[in-house]
């Protein structure tokens, strides 16, 4: 690892600085529950159907229960009330409980009360070790067929329809693709529902359905055993549903998602109650699956310039950690987002980019990291643009990201060609091949350029914590701190998808999570 | 105008009409000689002759990518290429601020947004904030306009309200998904829920996105359309040029550098 830059007491700061703004939120976590979180529970129990014109029955039953004004017990509770009722399987635990009048739905006497609970939480847990299960054959197949040293390569897949879609992936797994991201339909994160089954029709991606995941996985799987290799697989768990994903996701097995803390608030404009709720479940299933996740800082530096806006990178970084750490996920499964964003045409930028990802990897030694490839100032000549992306894989492999986005020569022009991926690919192993180690090779000075840099942004991004630590992080978002995004704490869309938890508030699953 | 001769012209590889151009794309066959071959039958199909594969690569099981290099007996008359004249430079940040004091005496007032259901503001966020692109500034650091950027999935209706509110010059939107031609049924509804607004043929309405051109703009009843590659100076020199001519300061039929065309 080239040059330490940065004392490791200063590091420790930066941490605690961290854990001290995460602190109020997580008052906010406990306090309250989210439709998205009360439907991730009727899911785990097996409500994953859907009912007329294509509506998830776990929608109907959470909306029944908030128009009565009693989702704040938990729907654990009223699935296990549904189940009193004589109900015979999860599809008819929802019509007979939304078919019940409001004033039916009063407290059972105490030891009643306590025996429905304890019964939900034997089915709770069967249903944790079913799903574990699950994740053990996706760990068993990854032993098999062990995945290529990082960076793992990414690629992106996007045609509307899941079926294209896995023609693509295959071809891209062949070509040497180690993680296939299957993009979303745009807006699908401002849905307050999944879709269900498989789509054929999207707009600039695919939906996210359980079944789509279902589908692409199952041919990961078989291209995995074919090129002896094992090919992840990562879907967007980010919007309005990020734990209902998180769960289709952990189902279906899939090996990463994008999930970040702050991402829906600053770039889709998701209220920010709603997301740090939302996020902390999500995390909690990421975690018991063993799901890699991707925060999403990297949009930042779109946004605001990469250069100027380098240390609102790394603070957030520490408290996209901090919220994750806090949600049980391990150092491993942390693809911490940042990308190579500096305007080609300053002088210096690959000492830049470098001292930037150095920092970053100096900062968080043990998380795999997320590196994204040049967006904002890629250029429609093609052979620029192929030559730029290039630049970042040898940053990549330098900084030994674990996670590396390709950058696509086409970038800014269209959804990638087939070709485009295949030339991606074929230079990305190519640099990985030719400087694997030259880490170990250059020490680089602490007198330099790029350590010099580092500290400067390192400085800039303990100010900034020190600011989000006195002013809390509701007021740093509302001054637009974070990409140049201001918003606030009541406004955005979902905020009235957010109830305060009852007294008497039950979700084993969480209990689980939280034992574990 | 007297007609200018004719300028006979091929494209150039290496030497004066050689003709050479060089082509890559995919077949859906695993390699083989029999692919390469079927690749430069393709580019024969084409009007190409001294067609040589440089190179057959397998990009998948199935699928094959070829570097083409070959030569066109195509040619054409650069003579009678028809672009309107330049007659105006295109203005620097300083003269364009200074012009706009100078011939509007006011601010110009922009909007701008992704409409519809695209969230990729990175097209509107190029040329409106404050940073701009590639070193050029955004709209939101030119004294000479307040530019108001409202972000990604802005509902077409509330961009007009807002615009209007504020008598805008100019409103910008956006356009980057073009999957199934989202943005042109997106770009429909601005146009008829402007012209429901009664601004149509009064504000600037402008279309942006990578598959956006003036053309296309034309067509959808847009007054100009900005593709990729357009910079924040470029729209900023649009719009002076064009409110000015709305104004009868500027004939109609002055032309400037950098005009959409």
């Amino acid at each position: 690892m080239p040059g330490p830059f940065i004392e490791d007491a200063q590091i420790d700061h930066a941490r605690k600085l961290a854990e001290e703004i995460v602190n109020p939120i997580f008052d906010l976590i406990r306090r309250n529950t989210t439709v998205s979180t009360e439907r991730t529970v009727l899911r785990f129990f097996g409500i994953s159907g859907a009912g007329a014109r294509g509506v998830p029955l776990a929608n109907l039953m959470v909306d029944k229960l908030k128009a009565a004004g009693v989702l704040n017990k938990g729907a654990a509770y009223w699935y296990g009330r549904a189940l009193h009722l004589g109900a015979k399987s999860p599809l008819e635990a929802v019509e007979k409980l939304t078919a019940l009048p409001t004033d039916k739905l009063g407290a059972l006497p105490p030891e009643q009360e306590q025996n429905l609970r304890e019964e939900v939480r034997a089915e709770a847990r069967a249903a944790m070790e079913d799903m574990k299960s699950r994740i053990a054959q996706r760990e068993e197949l990854r032993k098999q067929f062990p995945m290529s040293p990082a960076p793992h390569k990414y690629v992106i897949v996007a045609t509307g329809n899941i079926y294209d879609d896995v023609d693509q992936a295959r071809a891209a797994a062949q070509a040497g693709a180690d993680v296939i991201a299957v993009i979303r339909s745009t807006a699908q994160s401002l849905l307050d529902y999944v879709p269900h089954g498989a789509t054929t029709e999207g707009y600039g991606g695919t939906y996210a359905t359980q079944e789509n995941f279902r589908i692409m996985r199952e041919a990961l799987d078989e291209e995995s055993r074919k090129l002896k290799r094992y090919i992840q697989l990562t879907n967007y768990s980010s919007g309005l549903c990020m734990s209902e994903i998180a769960f289709c996701a952990a189902y279906e097995k899939l090996d990463m998602l994008l999930n970040d803390a702050m991402y829906g608030i600053l770039f889709r404009d998701i209220n920010m109650r709603r997301t740090f709720i939302d996020q902390y479940f999500s995390r909690r299933i990421c975690a018991m699956a063993g799901i890699i996740i991707n925060t999403g800082e990297d949009n930042y530096i779109t946004t605001a310039d990469a250069y100027d806006a380098a240390h609102t990178v790394i603070a957030s970084q520490f408290i996209n950690e901090c919220f994750a750490k806090r949600a049980g996920l391990k150092d491993w499964q942390l693809g911490i987002g940042h990308s190579y964003e500096i305007d080609p045409y300053r002088d210096d930028t690959l000492l830049l980019e470098l001292s930037q990802a150095m920092l970053v990897r100096r900062c968080f030694p043990d998380a795999p990291l997320k590196y994204m490839p040049p967006t904002k100032h890629k250029e429609t000549d093609i052979f620029f643009s192929h030559a730029y992306d290039v630049m970042a894989d040898l940053v990549a492999i330098w900084t030994r990201q674990g996670i590396q986005l390709l950058g696509m020569m086409t970038e800014a022009m269209h959804t990638p060609l087939l070709a485009d991926r295949y030339v991606a690919l074929k230079s990305a192993s190519y640099i990985h091949r030719a400087a694997r180690g030259i880490d170990e090779e250059f020490t680089v000075r602490e007198d330099g350029k790029i350590a010099n840099r580092a500290r400067e942004v390192f400085g800039q991004a303990m100010k900034l914590l020190q600011e989000c630590r006195d002013e809390g992080m509701v007021a740093a978002i509302g001054k637009g701190h974070f990409g140049d995004v201001k918003r606030e704490e009541t406004g955005g869309k979902g905020l009235d998808g957010v109830l305060e938890k009852a007294p008497d508030y039950f979700n084993p699953f969480l209990e689980l999570l939280e034992a574990a | 105008m007297v007609k200018p001769s004719k300028q006979i012209i091929r494209p150039y590889g290496d030497r004066r009409d050689d003709g050479v151009v060089q082509l890559s794309f995919t077949l859906p066959v695993p390699l083989s000689e029999k692919a390469k071959e079927a690749a430069a039958v393709f580019a024969k199909k084409m009007g190409f002759s001294d067609v040589k594969v440089a190179a057959a690569e397998r990009a998948a099981d199935n699928y094959t990518f070829f570097v083409v290099y070959a030569r066109s007996g195509m040619y054409l008359d650069y003579a009678e290429i028809d672009v309107p004249e330049v007659i105006v430079k295109k203005m620097s940040f300083d003269d364009l601020n200074a012009f706009i004091k100078e011939k509007v005496g006011r601010r110009i007032v922009v909007f701008g947004a992704c409409t519809g259901t695209d969230t990729h503001t990175v097209g509107i966020d190029a040329i409106l904030n404050m940073k701009g692109y590639a070193g050029d500034y955004g709209l939101e650091r030119y004294p000479g306009f307040e530019a108001y950027n409202l972000g990604s999935q802005v509902p077409n209706e509330d961009l007009i309200k807002k615009a209007l509110a504020k008598n805008a010059d100019a409103i910008l939107v956006s356009q980057v998904v073009t999957q199934r031609d989202v943005h042109k049924d997106n770009s429909r509804q601005f146009i008829d829920a402007a012209k429901a607004a009664g601004i149509h043929g009064k504000v600037q309405l402008l279309l942006g996105g990578p598959r956006v051109d003036h053309k296309l703009a034309l067509e959808l009843g847009f007054d100009a359309g900005f593709g990729p590659g357009t910079k924040p100076s470029d729209v900023a020199n649009y719009i002076v040029h064009a409110l000015l001519k709305k104004e009868g300061k500027e004939p109609h039929g002055m032309h400037y550098q950098g005009e959409p065309t």
